[in-house]
């Protein structure tokens, strides 16, 4: 790998530009993922910036159990993202529907409409979850323009209490801690 | 100025080798001061730096036709008109510069924001369309604010050649003219209070919703070099005449950054005011002033 090849790799970590889209959330991980950019976790260190445009962003965040109606929106943002590209799946919804599973309402779980790079458990995620999720995404995204391989998906561990108990979680999450032992 | 000379202001300094770092270092200086004054660490010291090299490696969206050619072409007008006017300033004392060079650096420094309002329109997005809307206006509010500031410190002292205005003595017409230019600095700018075209939150991110890769680069490199170009014109007009040269550059970097620092103050202490604010704010609050400096100036030169 020549210099410029390092450079650019190391400009990517070093740079993820969000664009946060909700397929139906509840709120609450949208709230974490804003949270996340406040003073008090600042994801600006990273370098992260949160992109009104989806042309430019790299990282697409992706919240909620994606409703029928998000479907076709969803799709579109993720062809609109310019490569390389990654997608962070933020929270318990979009990865296994959570509460809502069975729902008459709902097509999920997000990875049957478009690959999804890194779950970040939680209902909702702490935002250092999230900005750690975020940060594995900018390295993935990274690496895999540089060796043009495919990565496989990665599922972050349960950082603190961030599960609420109230469902699926404890089953969904792959974390031996199960929502029932978390000391609310 | 013979080509030589020419070239060297324009290519090395204070053209773009040293104006692409000071352009990156200005908006680090931005970012990193509004993180600081919200509490926050901010981004690290090579993070624009970091931006700018990712987004060279990011694909764009195939746009055939004239449309995609002009939406490639907008940024680098952009980037090189705003190269040019960081070209022309008087840095170093005895850097030549000509007869009207003045005249020439306000239309550099003008025709990156029209690049903006020409790229909003031909990127046929509704919120680029509304953004180069709100440029316009914003161009036709703050321009004759501007301009009338800057013709009244010519007209006082009798020149429109930079180096001459920069080694004159300061007047009062001078330090009402650079007030008068500071204030106009946040919408030319595009920062808060004024930063209506790109308003994120609003319009996604205005003229720019459309731009992907390489192109976004090439527009946030211009935006750098416009801090560079319009701070640099302030520090002209503020510093003090110096002979040795090394101090006056030292000066001339010390008044740019102090004004960086003063605007991002003012972006990061402000809220982004409504279009018509905007432009009452400027016809009715400042023009009453810039009015009363340029025939005070001219008054002064008919009785000189």
């Amino acid at each position: 790998m020549n210099l410029w090849n390092k450079l650019m790799c190391y400009s990517r970590r070093r740079s993820p530009w969000l664009f946060h889209m909700n397929g139906g959330s509840c709120n609450g991980c949208d709230i974490e993922l804003i949270a996340s950019l406040t003073p008090r976790y600042d994801a600006e260190q990273l370098g992260v910036r949160l992109e009104g445009s989806p042309r430019h962003a790299d990282i697409l965040c992706i919240t909620g159990p994606i409703t029928h109606n998000a479907v076709n929106a969803i799709k579109t943002v993720y062809g609109q993202v310019c490569g390389p590209k990654a997608v962070v799946a933020i929270g318990s919804c979009p990865a296994t529907t959570n509460v809502f599973i069975d729902s008459r309402t709902i097509d999920g779980p997000l990875d049957k409409h478009i690959p999804v790079d890194i779950f970040v458990p939680g209902c909702p995620p702490r935002p250092d979850a999230i900005i750690q999720g975020v940060a594995k995404a900018a390295e993935i995204l990274a690496e895999r323009a540089a060796k043009k391989l495919p990565v496989a998906p990665v599922v972050m561990p349960l950082v603190g209490p961030g599960c609420n108990g109230a469902c699926a979680c404890s089953s969904s999450c792959k974390n031996e801690q199960t929502a029932s032992e978390v000391q609310l | 100025m013979n080509l030589i000379t020419a070239l060297a202001r324009l290519l090395i300094f204070p053209g773009l080798l040293f104006a692409i770092p000071a352009a990156w270092f200005f908006l680090w200086v931005e970012r990193k001061s509004v993180a600081m004054m919200q509490g926050r660490i901010g981004p690290p010291f090579m993070q624009p730096f970091f931006d700018f090299i990712k987004l060279l490696g990011k694909t764009t969206p195939s746009r055939p036709g004239i449309a995609g050619l002009l939406m490639r072409l907008w940024p680098l007008l952009a980037v090189s008109a705003a190269a040019g006017a960081v070209g022309l300033l008087p840095v170093l004392p005895s850097s030549g510069g000509f007869e009207g060079d003045l005249i020439l650096l306000l239309a550099l420094l003008e025709l990156p924001s029209m690049c903006i309002i020409a790229a909003g329109f031909s990127s046929r997005s509704i919120f680029g369309e509304i953004g180069s809307a709100r440029e316009a206006v914003l161009s036709v509010s703050y321009n004759v604010v501007f301009l009338l500031a800057i013709i009244s410190i010519a007209a006082s002292q009798h020149t429109f050649r930079l180096e001459a205005l920069a080694h004159l003595p300061a007047s009062p017409m001078q330090i009402l003219g650079v007030i008068a230019i500071l204030v106009c600095l946040p919408a030319k700018l595009h920062i808060n209070p004024f930063s209506l075209p790109n308003a994120e939150q609003e319009i996604y991110s205005g003229p720019m919703t459309e731009y992907a890769g390489p192109e976004l680069a090439m527009w946030d490199l211009s935006h750098g070099l416009e801090w560079v170009a319009a701070t640099g014109l302030v520090a002209t007009l503020a510093a003090p005449h110096l002979t040795v040269w090394w101090l006056a550059a030292l000066v001339f970097v010390a008044i740019s950054f102090g004004v960086v620092l003063l605007l991002s103050a003012v972006a990061a202490a402000t809220a982004r005011l409504q279009i018509d604010t905007t432009v009452r704010f400027y016809w009715q609050c400042t023009l009453i002033f810039a009015v009363l400096a340029i025939s005070s100036a001219l008054f002064m030169r008919f009785r000189s």
